[in-house]
């Protein structure tokens, strides 16, 4: 499976009961510094995460992990679905907080809302983002929280989420988006498909705003 | 003719193709780059041995990581070595595929939202994107601007366009004449506080109204800019003669030869009388106050004169927890007075204030004071080597340094805390940038967002003050 495809999973779930999570707090800004788009897991949610400072480079495998912390809780260590609150990924348009929860490895992000940019930058790297009613997020959260090990299976061909129970929920994805992600394909192979409409927009242009083109 | 609004007028001028399921291709005028989200773009190009569709779209500045001291050493004087290949590998990467850049020691070096205006890079009716949620200040000219993923940056690079779903039309209307002392960021911080961080999700926002029209475009550029920060990647303001006058002379704008062409293609880039929005949200301007954020989103905002709110007075359960959790980070108590908090720095700066206008109205409140004994540091830091540069040619330095301020170099400083210019953990600052989130500014930070004039009135008072006061305004 390539890097950003996504079909279907079953995994743990960890519940992250705050809204309006930002990207500065999935990915604060000193590990924006790297040039490359991997090894940003190990400072997912690093200031929640942890009770220090983290710097870039650090080997965080010795530093004093913050045990209030939900991802901290030894019941979620394996989770791959995260479960949050509303206007999830709000803020910086940051890639780099969809490559932490993808390098930590988080594959599914399900919340009643999601901020634009962030919800669009998931589907270049294989996360599905679910935006599901406030009211089956909080049944989720209960649900979750009240039963170790939950786990819920992600099915993206059928749109749908089974819970242990069987209880069948379905989802809303964008045929294009849904397609891309399923196949894992290059979006700048398919525009580059269409270059000669390119050309014939640009050529249409440069005729009528010449300045853009001067 | 289906009336249209100003977004539905740049969407269609910049279909390249569009899809039955109403994905479309959207051509792309401009993209700037900065070093934070370009690096990734630039590796993926080379990996897939692409080039560049058509380099001179592109303008590249670095400002998140650059040094606000000393500047002479150019790149080199970055003592972070990480930050430092950050910057270089900008400049590496620009001069391999043929992109201008406005380097460290260049005047014309900045922030990228202060760069792409005022260089004219920034044009009505364009498409403008960065990898910088902030690019919908570029809203203000009349331009479709929004920020995209490192992903898209390199989508741009290699075919000029972005694969897009339209966005809905979001009015917010702005009437009645502000009263003294309140200015566009009390404007914005008083929207978001009304609509929430989340109001604008899905939506392009058209800023409208008397206000709107009233405010220079500098001013509509502070209230674009936080757009995002109400959820909508993209802010509108419509082109009318005082934009046209700003661009006018700038160095990308039309030369002579086209300038007549251009004023009549930009003019009908507004909405249509009779255009209906999906959203239309009213705010009576005269009644904003000069406004103070005490928690840790953006739309944790009050009047100067009001108090921090109780969360025990909040119905919903997630949102009075979301309270509690802000004011134990913010070390505040639910009912204490805005002005009671005190302040330990200030910064004005960053892509939402750091342009003339707001450091005017900052000096204006300075000119004759001293920066308060219990302020640990103010900083001031001018959007683009030009603001600084016109600035000093103004005296504003003067006024600043003997007040007490420092007068730095421009780049994004203290707004993110990428260089060496950080909140100290448990610090308050008043600050001119744009999020208040936790550990925005430095971990453990405490970040109140107002405008430059309201950030300049609390480093002379050491804590929130209404400017007013120092105006000799009668409330």
């Amino acid at each position: 499976m390539s890097m950003n495809q996504f079909t279907k999973l079953t995994a743990i779930v960890a519940p992250l009961d705050r809204s309006n999570v930002d990207t500065d707090a999935i990915i604060p800004k000193q590990f924006l510094k790297s040039i490359k788009r991997t090894g940003f897991g190990p400072n997912l949610f690093d200031e929640w995460r942890y009770l220090d400072v983290g710097q870039p480079g650090e080997d965080s495998s010795q530093r004093p992990l913050n045990p209030d912390f939900v991802l901290n809780q030894p019941r979620y260590q394996s989770a791959k679905i995260l479960l949050a609150r509303e206007n999830f990924g709000c803020g910086s348009s940051r890639e780099h907080a969809p490559w932490a929860l993808k390098d930590y490895g988080f594959d599914v992000v399900i919340a009643p809302s999601f901020a634009d940019i962030f919800f669009n930058n998931c589907f270049k790297n294989g996360i599905l983002p679910i935006p599901l009613p406030e009211k089956q997020v909080d049944d989720l959260f209960k649900a979750v929280e009240s039963k170790e090990g939950y786990e819920l299976t992600v099915d993206l061909e059928q749109q749908q989420i089974v819970t242990p129970a069987g209880q069948v929920i379905d989802f809303e994805v964008d045929a294009f988006r849904r397609h891309c992600l399923l196949n894992g394909l290059d979006d700048i192979g398919l525009t580059l498909v269409h270059a000669e409409n390119i050309k014939a927009y640009e050529q249409k242009m440069r005729e009528k705003t010449p300045w853009l083109f001067a | 003719m289906l009336a249209k609004t100003l977004y539905d007028k740049l969407w269609d001028a910049h279909v390249v193709r569009q899809e039955e399921d109403g994905t479309a291709l959207i051509y792309i005028d401009r993209q700037l780059l900065h070093e934070v989200t370009s690096p990734q773009a630039f590796e993926g190009l080379r990996l897939a041995k692409r080039k560049p569709w058509r380099v001179s779209a592109n303008l590249a500045t670095p400002d998140h990581n650059v040094p606000t001291t000393e500047l002479t050493g150019g790149v080199s004087s970055i003592k972070d070595p990480i930050s430092r290949i950050q910057v270089q590998t900008l400049g590496t990467n620009t001069k391999e595929f043929g992109i201008t850049e406005y380097g460290m020691g260049d005047v014309r070096q900045g922030i990228v939202h202060v760069v792409g205006p005022e260089s004219g890079a920034t044009l009505p009716g364009m498409t403008v994107v960065c990898g910088d949620s902030h690019t919908s200040t570029h809203g203000a000219l009349g331009a479709l601007a929004h920020g995209i993923g490192t992903s898209e940056v390199e989508h741009v690079l290699a075919t000029q366009c972005l694969i897009q779903k339209k966005m809905k039309n979001m009015l917010v209307r702005v009437d009645g004449v502000l009263k003294p002392g309140v200015g566009p960021k009390d404007v914005v911080l008083a929207i978001i506080g009304k609509i929430g961080t989340a109001g604008g999700n899905g939506c392009a926002i058209e800023f409208g109204g008397q206000v709107m029209r009233d405010m220079s475009v500098e001013g509509r550029m502070t209230v674009c800019n936080m757009a995002i920060e109400a959820g909508a990647r993209a802010g509108l303001v419509a082109v009318d003669d005082k934009t046209i006058d700003y661009v006018k002379g700038r160095h990308f704008a039309p030369k002579e030869e086209y300038w007549d062409a251009a004023v009549a293609y930009w003019s009908n880039f507004k909405s249509d009388l009779d255009a209906v929005f999906d959203k239309v949200i009213e705010l009576d301007g005269s009644n904003i106050e000069p406004q103070v954020s005490w928690g840790t989103s953006p739309e944790m905002v009050a009047s100067v004169n009001s108090v921090v709110p109780d969360p025990a007075k909040e119905a919903d359960p997630v949102k009075a927890g979301g309270i509690r959790r802000a004011l134990d980070y913010m070390g505040l108590k639910p009912n204490m007075a805005i002005t009671d908090i005190a302040i330990d720095y200030v910064f004005i700066g960053s892509c939402t204030n750091s342009r003339m206008e707001d450091l005017r109205a900052a000096a204006n409140i300075v000119k004759g004071r001293k920066v308060s004994p219990n302020i640990e540091q103010a900083l001031v830091v001018p959007g683009s080597g030009r603001v600084k540069q016109q600035a000093e040619a103004e005296g504003l330095d003067k006024i600043f340094i003997e007040a007490g301020f420092e007068w730095r170099n421009p780049g994004c400083s203290m707004c993110l805390a990428m260089n060496a210019d950080r909140l100290p953990p448990q610090k308050h600052c008043a600050s001119t940038s744009n999020r208040n989130f936790e550990g925005r500014q430095g971990a453990g930070g405490r970040t109140h967002l107002v405008s430059p004039q309201m950030a300049a009135a609390a480093a002379v008072a050491g804590h929130f003050v209404d400017v007013r006061e120092m105006m000799g305004v009668s409330l």
